[in-house]
């Protein structure tokens, strides 16, 4: 196995291709310290795992507030927080924000759930009318509200299928015209804002999204889009080489989730 | 921001409770409270009706200050023991640690983790005349019914456990709770003890009144690393390799150093069902009869609080009619001598095979008792229910790590969330014998692999009474978490 991984917070993982032609691909977690709540830490061992499995080799950054920016990024996966967490790295946020916003603009896939996701809009208002000001990545602004829309939920994708997770925040998220939601939900009281039934966005590779439970083991097909997209931008092409044995393992992991996926889809909120 | 409002359906949360302590307020028909619930209670008895908490729902209705006035009688108040984890077998440690020392104890059973719970469990207590023969309390209550208990009652000492992340769905965020205990810590009168190791609960020394003393329990710098606070544990998933099947990788400290707050106790060395434990600059080394490492933890904890009422029961020798004067090496003695409860370790004979059962009711948990728990020499299974006292939200299992089981692989998983359980392990490259949501059907078949090779499961809550019923079915199996100790 190959390691260059000398920094602290860098690490490779070996990929399960026996080829003398290492295909590296830069994965950051965006602070995980104080923005991972809910499991978002499921999303990062997805991507992680599933690129080693098609035969690239995953480098991992751990990215919290004060850390050297890697020399280079290819993924970009953000998670949730609690208030106090927001608090801590929002400073350092905005000193990436350029920079963010460039790789966005660059086509870099980038997920982000939750807290991410709102700070990824224009802004957040609290109930009490503080306005905070997020990095315009994504064309939507939060206004929080006091019911939580909380519960399993299943939204319907064009791109990706069904989605299947589950939602709990309380800020209420409205897309600007022309933006478009990751999904629709059927009901109200559920999705960006109980209201007009769409559930997260879409713009260029970045994807925002209030689903958790963790959102990409159960929905495959966002996890591989977002490695295509990584693959591509970086190699131009995506070509898996795919061992037996992990096609094997590929095979087990969709098992799994489909039978998850079909079980998930029929709980109660 | 995203959480500005974590506050999910309770209102308790920005009352000022010291200001909110209720004068029991004494209907004229009080004399006949006892009464009324013990009616209740046998009647509800013989028509079967599930909820062993209903007597406390009528009491609570008709004579709302019964609660108070029935432990007011107590000469050495309440012990209010509260947190995320383990507050059943703390509680069940410090009264079996109390009674050892020749107190009389009144504790709530195992699950009624709330206030009607506690007047259900009075009820039964109570003479005629609404007497309760007892000399304290050690009452377990959840986080958000600790709240409407103090309200009520204001405990003479709080034992504040730790804050993990459980359940947010239904306490919103873990700071949150941490406010909820600050209420519990801003009410107790004589001593409130708490855990230096998790940095949101020693915080709570700041509200503590006054006249009201603080203890710590803690842990030597060389455990630090087996008992993981939520905030290492986040830190670990966003900085270790996962990929490792070792775990911890010491890239960067696991916990910044603690300025060290003197501790009343300190647990300074972990065994096979063994324990050294720090007093007074002497260090006692016990054999235990709990399982797992994180309950040696939960007795440091008991320990503390103990000492606390030893040495107040001492000064109240006159009242209580006894004179007891115990030593730390009593107090050990009485440690030593603690039963593991329901669920928590406890091991089953089912027609010659031992089966161990373990709840597991969040990640902390979760991993802890994965970390205490050799999975080599026992088949491995793992039960899922997503009901809403387990959480319907199974974004916790993303936060255990499970590569501990890579070597053993797990023989069968179960419950309603199998499948999630199936993927999550799936993911973390350990090998998964047979999937199947169907509990009974599941549990029979792992326990006829291998023949006599000892079993264990890890179970959510629902999940284990599930399982529990069902071995009762096949084998001789104490009731289910009902009833008293």
């Amino acid at each position: 196995m190959t390691n260059e991984a000398s920094t602290p917070g860098v690490e490779a993982v070996a990929s399960s291709v026996a080829s003398a032609e290492r295909r590296p691909i830069d994965v950051m977690s965006l602070y995980p310290n104080d923005m991972n709540i809910y499991g978002d830490s499921g999303n990062v061992l997805v991507i992680r795992r599933r690129l080693a499995l098609y035969g690239y080799e995953p480098v991992m950054h751990y990215y919290n507030q004060g850390d050297a920016w890697p020399e280079r990024v290819d993924m970009i996966l953000g998670g949730g927080g609690q208030d106090s967490g927001q608090g801590k790295i929002i400073d350092d946020f905005f000193t990436r924000a350029d920079l963010l916003r460039s790789l966005a603009a660059d086509g870099v896939p980038m997920l982000m759930i939750c807290g991410m996701y709102q700070l990824f809009g224009e802004y957040f208002e609290t109930s009490e009318g503080r306005r905070l000001d997020g990095i315009g990545v994504i064309g939507a602004y939060t206004v929080g509200q006091d019911v939580r829309m909380i519960g399993n939920l299943v939204e319907r994708s064009d791109d990706f299928g069904d989605v299947i997770g589950y939602e709990n925040h309380s800020g209420q998220t409205f897309l600007r015209d022309g933006v478009a939601p990751l999904g629709r939900v059927d009901a109200d009281g559920r999705g960006n804002n109980g209201e007009d039934h769409t559930e997260g966005a879409r713009v260029n590779n970045v994807i925002g999204t209030y689903m958790h439970g963790s959102l990409l083991p159960k929905n495959p097909k966002i996890a591989d889009f977002l490695i295509t997209k990584a693959v591509e931008r970086r190699y131009g092409v995506f070509e898996p080489r795919v061992t037996e044995d992990a096609r094997a393992e590929l095979d087990r992991l969709e098992k799994f989730a489909s039978e998850a996926r079909r079980v998930a889809a029929g709980r109660p909120r | 921001m995203v959480k500005s409002n974590g506050q999910a359906g309770l209102a308790a949360d920005d009352v000022d409770v010291r200001q909110a302590v209720a004068a029991p307020r004494r209907p004229w028909t009080a004399f006949a409270t006892p009464a009324i619930g013990k009616g209740v209670r046998a009647l509800s008895r013989l028509l079967k009706h599930g909820g062993s908490a209903f007597p406390g729902k009528i009491v609570e209705q008709v004579d709302p200050g019964f609660l108070a006035r029935t432990l007011a009688q107590l000469p050495l108040g309440v012990v209010l023991v509260s947190g995320t984890n383990g507050k059943t077998t703390t509680t069940r440690m410090v009264a079996s640690m109390l009674r050892s020392l020749g107190l009389k104890v009144f504790t709530n059973p195992t699950g009624s983790n709330f206030t009607r719970g506690v007047v259900s469990a009075l009820l039964t207590e109570v003479s005629m005349g609404g007497r309760l023969d007892a000399d304290i309390a050690v009452l377990e209550l959840d986080e958000a019914y600790a709240v409407h208990f103090v309200r009520q009652v204001r405990p003479r000492y709080a034992l504040l456990l730790n804050v993990m992340r459980d359940q947010l769905d239904r306490f919103g965020e873990i700071d949150n709770t941490a406010r909820l205990l600050s209420h519990v810590a801003e009410t107790t009168t004589g001593t409130v003890v708490l855990n230096r190791e998790d940095p949101r609960i020693a915080r709570l020394a700041d509200v503590v009144p006054s006249r009201t003393g603080v203890y710590y329990f803690g842990l030597s710098d060389d455990l630090r690393p087996f008992f993981p606070t939520d905030d290492d544990m986040h830190r670990k998933d966003a900085g270790a390799d996962a990929a490792t099947a070792e775990g911890a990788k010491p890239d960067r400290p696991v916990r910044p150093a603690l300025p060290a707050l003197p501790a009343d106790v300190v647990l300074t060395k972990v065994g096979d069902h063994h324990a050294d434990f720090l007093m007074d600059g002497r260090v006692y080394s016990t054999d235990v009869r709990l399982e797992g490492v994180y309950n040696l933890f939960n007795a440091a904890a008991a320990l503390a609080v103990v000492r606390a009422v030893a040495a107040d029961a001492i000064d109240a020798a006159g009242v209580i009619g006894k004179d007891i004067h115990p030593t730390d090496d009593d107090l050990i003695a009485a440690v030593a001598e603690v039963t593991p409860a329901f669920g928590r370790g406890e091991s089953i004979d089912v027609n010659g095979t031992e089966v161990e059962l373990l709840l597991v009711k969040n990640p902390m948990g979760f991993r802890l008792a994965l970390t205490s728990f050799d999975p080599a020499g026992h088949d491995t299974m793992i039960v899922i229910n997503d009901e809403y006292a387990d959480g319907r939200d199974m974004s916790w299992l993303w936060d255990v790590d499970f590569t501990g089981l890579r070597g053993t692989g797990v023989g069968m998983v179960s419950g309603v969330r199998a499948w999630d359980m199936a993927l999550r392990l799936g993911y973390d490259e350990v090998a998964v014998g047979d999937v199947d949501p169907d509990i009974d059907a599941a549990v029979d078949a792992f326990l006829a692999k291998d023949g006599g090779r000892p079993k264990r499961i890890y179970c959510t809550y629902t999940s284990m009474l599930k399982v529990r019923a069902h071995l009762g079915r096949i084998a001789d199996v104490a009731d289910a978490g009902v009833g008293r100790e």
